[in-house]
């Protein structure tokens, strides 16, 4: 009796595994970022059903009716207005070389936001915009500037504006080296830290449109759609590196140094299963 | 564009809108650096806007007003192309003025 | 008189101007230390009302009379802030006569936050975006005809959750 069982469940598990994609002999987790991208949309569709798609890139203010109409006051004339008009200006003005930041970018830096970032097949990392941009000045004989505000923002602001509407259109090529990155940023994003042992998702995949103290969390697709922001808290702006560090900080991690591997691939991963969301940078945020 | 104001004018029908958003810090007094030393207070004062050669909308601030600070109103009157005179001072004399085209 | 800025990048781009003062063009990131002498020429400049701690002593001190609450004027602000350094707030009214409007923050260090004239031929409606130390009631002033009318709404302000 009991090898009849045993033969017949052995079959059937052979069965399935027979009609399963995965092939025998692969470790279960082969990175699948159309799949990932495909679930990660569908989860936050289910979680907030009356919310548009294009419309999670408004974060909290997607959540919360109270908050999006203190938004849209602000929007009629955003506090980034200034940042934005200094990116423009810094943007067009030549390095002391001739040079400018149009040389260094595709289509002279002009509507290309949505590709950033991308997986450099020469250095074999992704490449971020804020890293494009320092490297860009320093190529030119500049300074980099710090990566967290001030210029750096301005800069993001305006190359971010020039975007504005178009969908985030992030590649991974077919390149071990590209999916690794890709896996390091989504392992990144799931792994828990800081003395609050909390992951990006604790706060953003499991508890978007709900309070930490006093604050609405934004959800995770779309959220870096809006970047660079304006942050009431910060009375100023702030780019993706600095919303990465401080969010470390404020779990009470270790923050790493911006453009880190880490940051990088953790953009890589954000920005690629937000596809399809438009860019509505800048932005402005509690 | 170096001016501290930036406006948005809008006729329609008999009124115009005006939006203005400033440049400036507003800073209270009550807010210490990272030093741990206050910082001065240093805000707009007085917010003018003329039409025409008459005040149309005059602001009269405290430093509890926001950073960068906005304000709307509209005013009876105003054509596209007209001028609007906006003008400030702040409590350490500092002043600017820029005139806006309506739209 | 408008600025002019000869190619200096200046963060703060300002021109001291006032009874007998020179004009400062080109000088850049000068620190001004010196005192309100301007503000004070022009002496509409409510500084007393500005300078007072309670509602009741600004409201006296700016206009010398007391508000009565109405319903024609309508007070928008938001349950709970985002921030309390960034609230928009607006008022609007059907009343009559409107010659000015005032917003104060009862909890804050001086609870008067701005002052607006409305001449003839303004309408009278302001929106604008105040600081508030901590939740407060707003109150919106209206001098309408001669008489003060208020509206009042509490206006909860939370420490940023982030501990930020």
């Amino acid at each position: 009796m009991r090898s009849v069982i045993h033969f017949a469940s052995a079959a059937l598990a052979l069965a399935a595994l027979a009609f399963t994609a995965v092939p025998f002999a692969v470790a279960a987790d082969k990175p699948d970022p159309v799949a990932d991208a495909k679930a990660f949309r569908n989860f936050f569709a289910q979680k907030f059903p009356k919310v548009k798609l294009e419309d999670f890139v408004n974060g909290p203010y997607s959540m919360n009716e109270d908050m999006h109409r203190q938004w849209e006051e602000k929007e009629q004339f955003p506090p980034y207005e200034f940042s934005l008009d200094m990116g423009k200006e810094m943007f067009s003005k030549p390095f002391k070389n001739g040079k400018s930041y149009a040389d260094c970018f595709p289509n002279k830096g002009i509507g290309i936001r949505q590709n950033y970032p991308y997986f450099d097949d020469k250095e074999g990392k992704v490449v971020t915009l804020e890293l494009a941009l320092n490297r860009c000045r320093e190529a030119n004989g500049e300074a980099a500037f710090s990566y967290v505000k001030d210029e750096m923002a301005a800069l993001t602001a305006y190359m971010a504006f020039t975007s504005r509407g178009k969908p985030f259109d992030i590649k991974i090529p077919d390149d071990p080296r590209a999916l690794e990155a890709y896996q390091n940023g989504k392992r990144y994003f799931y792994t828990r830290r800081g003395q609050f042992n909390f992951s990006c998702a604790t706060c953003h995949v499991q508890t978007p449109g709900e309070r930490i103290r006093a604050e609405v969390l934004a959800p995770a697709l779309g959220i870096l759609n809006a970047m660079p922001i304006y942050r009431s808290e910060w009375s100023g702006m702030g780019t993706i590196s600095r919303r990465f560090t401080t969010c470390n900080s404020q779990i009470r991690g270790v923050p790493l140094n911006p453009q880190d591997d880490e940051y990088r691939d953790l953009e890589y991963y954000l920005s690629y299963v937000s596809n399809g969301l438009p860019i509505s940078g800048p932005g402005a945020r509690p | 564009m170096a001016s501290t104001i930036r406006v948005r004018a809008t006729s329609s029908g008999e009124t115009t809108e005006v939006q203005a958003l400033i440049q400036h810090p507003m800073d209270s007094g009550f807010v210490k650096d990272a030093k741990g030393e206050v910082i001065p207070p240093h805000f707009i004062q007085e917010l003018t806007f003329e039409y025409d050669g008459k005040r149309v909308f005059v602001a009269d601030w405290g430093a509890a007003v926001s950073k960068d600070p906005y304000v709307k109103f509209s005013f009876k009157g105003g054509k596209k192309g007209d001028d609007l005179k906006i003008s400030w001072v702040d409590n350490k004399g500092a002043t600017d003025t820029a005139t806006a085209k309506i739209q | 008189m408008t600025i002019v800025h000869d190619g200096f990048s200046a963060t703060r781009r300002v021109i001291l101007k006032g009874a007998g003062a020179v004009a400062l063009v080109g000088l850049g990131n000068i620190p001004f230390s010196l005192a309100p002498a301007f503000a004070a020429a022009n002496d509409k400049y409510p500084e007393d009302a500005f300078k007072a701690k309670s509602e009741a002593d600004a409201i006296k001190s700016l206009y010398g009379k007391t508000a009565e609450p109405s319903d024609k004027v309508k007070l928008d602000a938001p349950e709970i802030a985002e921030n309390g350094a960034v609230v928009p707030i607006s008022v609007s009214t059907t009343l009559a006569d409107v010659t000015s409007i005032a917003f104060l923050v009862s909890e804050n260090p001086n609870a008067l936050a701005a002052s607006y004239k409305i001449p003839a031929g303004t309408m009278p409606s302001v929106a604008n975006r105040l600081k508030m130390a901590k939740t407060s009631n707003v109150i919106a002033i209206v001098e309408a005809g001669g008489k003060l009318y208020s509206a009042t709404k509490e206006v909860k302000v939370t420490v940023g959750g982030c501990g930020g």
